[in-house]
């Protein structure tokens, strides 16, 4: 089954063009992200499959249909864009009972949602009054009303304490150990680093890289040591592999210890013997230092 | 449908700005309508002829047309200012849908609410005048057509609400619309500026209660040419509604 599917969707403002050519997939069981620096055109892409944005081209399917074909679409799709995008002066429980009827959901579904994201005492007041968290929390509830096969949720640790993050992680793997497809955006890598399988990665509009995360960081940089010495230069003679910056050697298919063994016989002092691991930010850092909307 | 109606109403219901708008509603209607009766009682030099009692109670009414083309235009565009139309629009992606509903929960409470104020009014406002509640010709249909005409600016404000979108843009047109373009158009010189006169929004629709002298347009064919104008500005709305990104 594909649960999302864009098809050379794209999305034009006059001359502007925020989003071109997207084509991808996405599946259930995992958790797939949605990454690109800010202005990439995530959210239009997530507002383009929710059926609020008309594309300028292509299409975006939900289960193989358009998202307004679906006659109860949050039974479907749960979806949370902007979890302020509410009307404050509206109780929890009134605005999600006004989301659930609309789409035939029955009024103790309300509760249990309200239960599962630990808002349950606060159902009656006002939702203007609502922090951050507990904002987003109500949004992932509205989400969750319909219990949904899939699942959207645009940049949604944005602004979080890191109990709330943490909260907000746990619950996507969850969902996605139940089996059920969710596509999530962020700018941050090391965010999707801790929750994604998968990466649909965009900068400007078009496509980076449709991948698994283990394929992503291979593809891009290796894994090397650092070396640094008061006697670089002849460090670099000795290792014989490796390149030398102004102030360490970069060396790439040797470990440490295989290092630090034929320079200890020589006995050439070291400063620094460091394994560098590839991070998932420095990857799409370099893949996506060509395409940040505004460069500083 | 039932499903949207259900929604439309329980947003409605749970949030105060219908609350204040219907009581301002009501506190204008009635407030004033005793405030006049009082004069005019007090004035009065005999009895009070039962429709002109009517009309002195229902004296209020302008001010609670804006109050509830107000509430029509708060219904749509609070959802934009937030950006709650896309959570509306996410549940009903049929946005005539969204939309029908709206107008069906809107008319309805509108409806009710105008009908139970005026009764009140009208019938606290003769009974000021010591005039025998609902007596004289015409009275009951005066009721019946102040609580339509009502209804129909409050649908005249939803339709520039879903139109422009913008709170203070729309209640700013609404009251143009309403009130102050009529009454310049009254202004026009001759046979052409009193028929076009006749045929602006209010002044046509206010036929539907007051049957002024020497206009061309009958109650029902007045309140006819009001709810036009509301139409046209409510099928521009909808065009734009799913025409638009939300």
């Amino acid at each position: 089954m594909t649960a999302i599917r864009a098809t050379n969707l794209s999305k034009r403002y006059g001359a502007t063009v925020a989003v071109a050519d997207l084509s991808f997939d996405v599946g259930p069981g995992q958790v797939t992200g949605f990454l690109g620096p800010n202005g990439a055109g995530k959210s239009t892409t997530m507002r383009m499959i929710l059926g609020l944005d008309h594309p300028s081209g292509g299409t975006a399917l939900v289960d193989g249909r358009p998202y307004g074909d679906w006659k109860h679409p949050l039974r479907k799709i749960g979806a949370l864009l902007d979890a302020k995008a509410v009307h404050g002066g509206r109780n929890a429980r009134n605005h999600l009972l006004a989301i659930a009827q609309s789409n035939g959901i029955p009024a103790a579904r309300v509760e249990e949602v309200l239960e599962l994201v630990g808002l349950a005492s606060v159902a009656r007041r006002r939702i203007g009054g609502f922090s951050l968290g507990m904002s987003q929390r109500l949004g992932i509830a509205a989400a969750l009303l319909g219990d949904p096969e899939i699942l959207l949720f645009d940049e949604p640790v944005n602004g979080l304490d890191p109990e709330g993050i943490l909260w907000i992680r746990t619950l996507m793997r969850k969902l996605a150990a139940e089996g059920r497809t969710v596509f999530v955006s962020s700018h941050l890598m090391s965010e999707m680093a801790q929750t994604a399988d998968h990466l649909v990665v965009i900068g400007k509009g078009t496509m980076i890289a449709d991948t698994s995360v283990e394929e992503f960081i291979g593809r891009s940089s290796q894994a090397y040591v650092r070396v640094r010495s008061p006697r670089l230069a002849e460090v670099a003679e000795l290792v014989k592999v490796g390149e030398l910056h102004p102030d360490h050697l970069r060396v790439t298919g040797v470990t440490p210890l295989e290092i630090g063994t034929i320079t200890a016989r020589a006995g050439l002092p070291l400063e620094e013997l460091t394994l560098v691991q590839p991070s998932l930010e420095a990857a799409y850092m370099e893949l996506t230092k060509d395409s940040l909307e505004f460069s500083s | 449908m039932m499903n949207v109606i259900r929604s439309e109403w329980t947003k409605i219901r749970s949030v105060r700005s219908t609350v204040w708008t219907l009581a301002t509603t009501v506190l204008l209607m009635l407030g004033l309508g005793i405030l006049i009766s009082i004069a005019t009682v007090t004035n009065a030099k005999g009895p009070i002829a039962p429709v002109s009692a009517a009309g002195n109670a229902l004296s209020g009414i302008q001010f609670a047309t804006v109050a509830l083309a107000a509430l029509g235009v708060i219904v749509i565009s609070s959802e934009y200012r937030t950006g709650a139309i896309r959570v509306s629009l996410m549940a009903v992606p049929e946005r005539l849908k969204l939309l029908t509903a709206k107008i069906v929960v809107f008319t309805a409470l509108t409806l009710v609410v105008s009908l139970v104020t005026v009764t009140v009014t009208v019938t606290v406002g003769q009974l000021i005048m010591k005039v025998t509640p609902f007596s004289g010709d015409g009275v009951p249909m005066m009721v019946v057509g102040a609580a339509l005409f009502l209804t129909a600016c409050g649908l005249f404000g939803l339709a520039l609400g879903t139109l422009i979108r913008h709170t203070p843009g729309a209640i700013v047109s609404a009251i143009a619309l309403m009130l102050i373009v009529p009454g310049l158009m009254s202004a026009l010189p001759g046979v052409w500026g009193e028929t076009i006169s006749d045929y602006v929004t209010t002044n046509a629709g206010m036929q539907i209660f007051v049957q002024r002298e020497n206009i061309s347009l009958g109650p029902w064919a007045g309140y006819g040419v009001y709810l036009a104008w509301v139409a046209v500005v409510m099928i521009a709305g909808a065009v734009l509604l799913r025409r638009r990104d939300a």
